[in-house]
């Protein structure tokens, strides 16, 4: 058999790891028992990181990568991936991650962005990348930075689902904009984006991304999780909605339920029921920080 | 639903279930999605058990219901083919791990046998009457053990088996439905050709 190179092969590996996430629930989680809550719920990866995007806003200050030891205690408390995040651009975070075997590393606007012009060169890494994206240029330039994985970036520990909405529409029109366009027009269209021309005939060509698609930022109900399954999502990251929440275990439990069965309105309708307090939320444009303007 | 048409029944609760569907229909095989009771009809005469996170297929098969009606069919003969958490839904043992699925494989399974997804790894080995097939193990199992003479062991990987059936269970540790071969999806279809 002609081998293709390792770092190709590893590359490929990783975006097959995603596709193993999809139609699933991701959750953010602080500790090892909110990491097993999770498991126990159906989350099909956890995000360990030390304090949900809805405290990182409310606190201020730098927002850092989590401290190694509380990332490998949760490696130890679950047997589902693990997931953390790093500052945009911190390459040295990144390497930390990678040295502690993390499953995959969000290179995350929720935390403070290391680096205001560059993103980590992602292809330097064994480890998968999952980024945050507001539209196809955002995403596509990711992709070409080495990320296996996308997921709309939203406005993070909010609670507010608008702008999540806002990005994969704009992401799944843009992408139908390009697939009507003339093969001849593709040059352009490259230009435009500022990305490679190979990404852009891949979108052109399958009238998707290359890489799986995951919805993220104020995801907080079950509906919310259907709303965005609905709208193309391939799987739900939910952060700050199920431990800011009144009854995390059945809230978790629902949102997970809510994701397979996402054209079932009867369904969604029995998983809403009787869920106790949604987290409080803050409006999306009442907020200072808009955590999704940090790298473009 | 008399009249229709053997159908071959996806599980679609979680994880890469629409490879699995794309390459069945390249094959011109009638497939569907199963994701609550009322899916199941008469006429589905095969089911795939694709791969994923083993520990949510198995907790949601529960909460849909679908565990009994699913388990009752493997028990009574019908195809299965599973990959990855699929062969973990259907082992009956797992050493590093308490939870059970079906549990009508017997098998004993290492869950994520090979560490974590630094240890995913792609590898060219024989399958027992294919040939050389090149095999893609995501954060993948093994299976250490099996429970029955009945069990035929179809692959290895540097000793450890991947590959295995039983009678109507067609369970292998890594992922046909990635790539183009679709070698073991024939063969599976030949397994449900055979017992319609």
């Amino acid at each position: 058999m002609e081998k293709p190179n390792r770092a190709e092969e590893q590359y490929r590996l990783n975006k097959e790891l995603a596709q193993m996430l999809k139609g699933g629930v991701i959750m953010d989680v602080t500790t090892p028992e909110q990491a097993k809550i999770a498991e126990d719920a159906g989350a099909c990866a956890v995000m360990a990181l030390e304090r949900i995007p809805a405290d990182i806003r409310a606190a201020g200050g730098v927002a850092r990568m989590s401290d190694p030891a509380m990332i490998k205690g949760i490696q130890q408390a679950v047997s589902i991936p693990v997931m953390a995040k790093c500052r945009i651009g911190h390459i040295a975070e990144a390497q930390v991650l990678q040295a502690i075997e993390i499953d995959y590393i969000d290179e995350s606007e929720v935390l403070s962005p290391a680096d205001d012009v560059y993103h980590i060169d992602k292809h330097n890494f064994q480890v998968p990348f999952v980024c945050g994206a507001k539209d196809l240029g955002e995403a596509l330039r990711r992709i070409s930075e080495g990320a296996a994985m996308i997921r709309t970036k939203g406005e993070p520990g909010t609670g507010d689902v608008v702008q999540a909405v806002h990005h994969i529409r704009k992401i799944n029109r843009e992408i139908a904009a390009l697939s009507a366009l003339r093969e001849d027009e593709l040059f352009e269209a490259a230009k435009t984006y500022q990305v490679p021309l190979e990404l852009v005939r891949y979108v052109h060509e399958h009238h998707q991304l290359p890489v799986v698609n995951f919805a993220a930022g104020g995801v907080a109900t079950p509906a919310d999780a259907a709303l965005m399954m609905q709208l193309g999502a391939e799987g739900v990251f939910v952060g700050s909605g199920i431990f800011k929440s009144g009854n995390p275990a059945k809230r978790a439990a629902a949102i997970v339920q809510a994701v397979t069965n996402y054209q079932d309105p009867k369904q969604i309708a029995r998983l809403s029921e009787n869920l106790g307090e949604a987290m409080v939320g803050i409006n999306a444009d009442e907020i200072q920080l808009l955590m999704a303007e940090r790298g473009k | 639903m008399s009249g229709e048409k053997p159908w071959i029944g996806v599980l679609a609760l979680q994880g890469a279930f629409a490879e699995h569907e794309s390459m069945l229909r390249e094959m011109g095989a009638d497939c569907r999605e199963i994701r609550n009771k009322q899916d199941l009809t008469e006429n589905m005469a095969g089911l795939i058990l694709p791969g994923g996170e083993s520990s949510v297929q198995g907790k949601l098969l529960r909460d849909t219901g679908l565990y009994d009606p699913l388990r009752r069919r493997i028990e009574s003969g019908m195809p299965v083919l599973a990959t990855c958490a699929g062969l973990i839904l259907l082992a009956r043992e797992i050493s590093n791990d308490d939870r059970r699925g079906f549990s009508t494989l017997p098998v004993r399974v290492k869950r994520n046998a090979y560490g974590r997804q630094l240890g995913s790894f792609t590898a060219l080995d024989d399958f027992a009457g294919e040939g050389l097939v090149a095999m893609r193990f995501i954060r993948a199992p093994y299976i250490e053990s099996v429970l029955d003479d009945q069990v035929h062991i179809l692959s290895r990987h540097e000793g450890k088996i991947t590959g295995v059936q039983y009678r109507n269970q067609l369970a292998l540790a890594f992922h046909p439905e990635l790539g183009n071969d679709s070698r073991i999806h024939r063969r599976f279809l030949e397994m449900v050709r055979c017992a319609g």
